[in-house]
């Protein structure tokens, strides 16, 4: 049977583009969980959703408008928690409220919610055309040819950002590379895995993976395996039964999850904490 | 002659109203070793702050190598720096070896690490996770960071907070060599005496101003600077309720 799924053109694109989908978003998702914006991938997402409530209510191509949305919130919201010190978790809200109000507002302005709404949400595997397969290529191997280039700045910035200011890495620059990458990330993964669940693959095969691992490539790698599998499974499943692959791809990563947290009390690995706690200075 | 790797002029740090340092001058010549010392709140991770570029609206002036900090940010690449407390997350997944090769520059080999980490004694643990090493191991383990780019100058902020004797002495034993075998210049402030009259050959009281500078000696064997000292250090403890 998977055979004849996997004879579908539709099929091959969804499968091809939910792969780069992955590896982006577990790497992006590391850098943000570790520097404690897991929610941050979520607030860009309903962002997104405004810029995709205004594409269609003004008739410009949707998804080019949630790109540009996302990205300058990401920065915006960046330029204002340096500036203003407002924390983090607050900003958030903010960007996560506003976005979902400006797309509420546009849609009910137009008559309410339409399929492609709906598929914007929870994630479609039919909405992945050949051109967008083309783009989330493209935009997933620049990110993550920029990941590896920067590589060592990065995870250091993320460990510690005094120090890495001390060691000549221009942190501020980098910063607003890595916001703006997550916006590009977020805006590229909407349309397989929906606004409403991106931020769970953002989010999950990372903390997986930190229950097993000691070092931070090990954690990469895994993570990256960990959401590959959750992806190729719940596209699968998704075309298998019928349901918004958004759903199935989040469900298989939370099974995943569980079962390592199971293994993990069983004693097989020992390390106890699983999510992030900064040291109190 | 000796040449002055740091110079510090009139430096003046003001957050808003608490005077941090106030008109503080000194220089140090290549292969001193440093010692700090000063209270509580006597200015010295501020001090820090300013030479290593993390703070920048001070008054006054600080050249490292002759060239101004203000025009350059070249000798950071000269300097190995071990903060008061380095905080990052606690469960990061990051190894020993990760966290000494977060430091190395692109020309550096990587066989650099294994060479720091032997020197601060942590080579068998370079596989384990950093969190789960012990506040004094973790300390070595920024030491061996702050070498890994062969510094000229290494400066380390009050690194022996809250680590039992024995660490200590090791500590203290690593800092020695690298100094005396390896002519490494080293800045370090301490809230120990007997630690800095024994290590230190050049010391620096520190508490707002600079009221010494100089030959640790001169310092260890003057009564009154000594009584100076403890007095200025009891009367910022009465004015600050800091830790
Ligand atoms: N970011 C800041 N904002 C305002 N005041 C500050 C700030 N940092 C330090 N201070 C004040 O400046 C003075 C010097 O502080 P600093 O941390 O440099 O002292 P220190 O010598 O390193 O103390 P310790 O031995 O406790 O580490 C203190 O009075 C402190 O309250
Ligand atoms: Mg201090």
């Amino acid at each position: 049977m998977v055979f004849e799924i996997l004879s579908y053109g539709f099929m091959h694109r969804a499968l091809i583009s939910g792969i780069a989908i992955a590896l982006m978003c577990s790497i992006v998702g590391l850098f943000l969980v570790l520097r404690r914006y897991s929610l941050f991938g979520d607030a860009l997402a309903h962002a997104a959703f405004g810029g995709i409530a205004a594409g269609l209510f003004f008739g410009i191509y949707p998804i080019w408008v949630a790109f540009g949305v996302s990205v300058s919130s990401a920065l915006g919201l960046t330029k204002i928690r340096q500036k203003f010190q407002i924390s983090g978790d607050a900003t958030v809200a903010i960007l996560l409220s506003s976005g979902l109000a400006v797309g509420v507002v546009l849609i009910s302005l137009s008559g309410g919610f339409t399929v492609d709404i709906f598929s914007f949400l929870f994630g479609s595997i039919l909405l992945v055309s050949l051109e967008n397969t083309i783009l989330i290529l493209g935009l997933a191997g620049s990110i993550l040819i920029i990941i590896l280039l920067l590589y060592r700045q990065l995870v250091y910035t993320t460990f510690n950002e005094e120090q890495a200011k001390v060691s000549g890495i221009p942190v501020e620059k980098l910063n607003y590379l890595l916001v703006t990458i997550a916006g590009i990330t977020v805006v590229s993964s909407m349309q397989l895995v929906g606004i409403l669940l991106i931020s769970s693959l953002i989010v999950i095969p990372n903390v997986t993976a930190m229950l097993f691992s000691r070092g931070f490539k090990q954690t990469a790698i895994l993570s990256m395996t960990f959401a590959v599998s959750s992806v190729v499974t719940g596209i699968l499943a998704s075309y298998t039964f019928n349901i918004a692959p958004g759903g199935m791809i989040v469900l298989i990563s939370i099974v995943i999850f569980s079962v390592s947290l199971g293994i993990k009390s069983a004693g097989l690995i020992k390390n106890k904490t699983i999510i992030p706690s900064i040291k109190q200075v | 002659m000796l040449m002055k790797v740091v110079e510090i002029e009139n430096l003046t740090v003001d957050y808003q109203g608490i005077l941090a340092l106030d008109k503080v001058n000194f220089s140090v010549e290549s292969k001193d070793f440093l010692g700090i010392i000063g209270p509580n709140g006597a200015g010295k991770t501020t001090l820090f702050s300013c030479m290593l570029g993390l703070l920048n609206n001070y008054k006054g002036e600080i050249r490292f190598f002759g060239t101004s900090i203000k025009k350059s940010k070249k000798y950071l690449g000269q300097i190995g720096y071990v903060p008061q407390k380095p905080a990052f997350e606690k469960n990061f997944p990051a190894t020993i070896s990760e966290v000494v090769g977060m430091g190395l520059t692109k020309n550096s080999k990587k066989d650099k690490i294994d060479e720091v980490l032997q020197k601060v004694w942590l080579h068998e643990l370079s596989h384990r996770r950093i969190g789960d090493l012990s506040g004094g191991q973790q300390q070595r383990v920024f030491i061996a960071k702050a070498l890994v780019n062969d510094p000229q100058i290494l400066i380390l902020d009050e690194p022996v907070t809250g680590i039992d004797s024995q660490s200590k002495e090791l500590f203290y034993q690593i800092l020695l060599d690298l100094n005396q075998k390896e002519n490494i210049t080293i800045i370090w402030s301490s809230h120990d005496l007997d630690a800095v009259a024994k290590l230190a050959s050049k010391v620096a009281c520190l508490n707002r101003t600079l009221f010494f500078h100089g030959i640790s000696e001169e310092f260890f064997h003057n009564e009154d600077l000594l009584k100076m000292y403890s007095e200025s250090s009891m009367q910022m403890h009465m004015h600050h309720h800091e830790d």
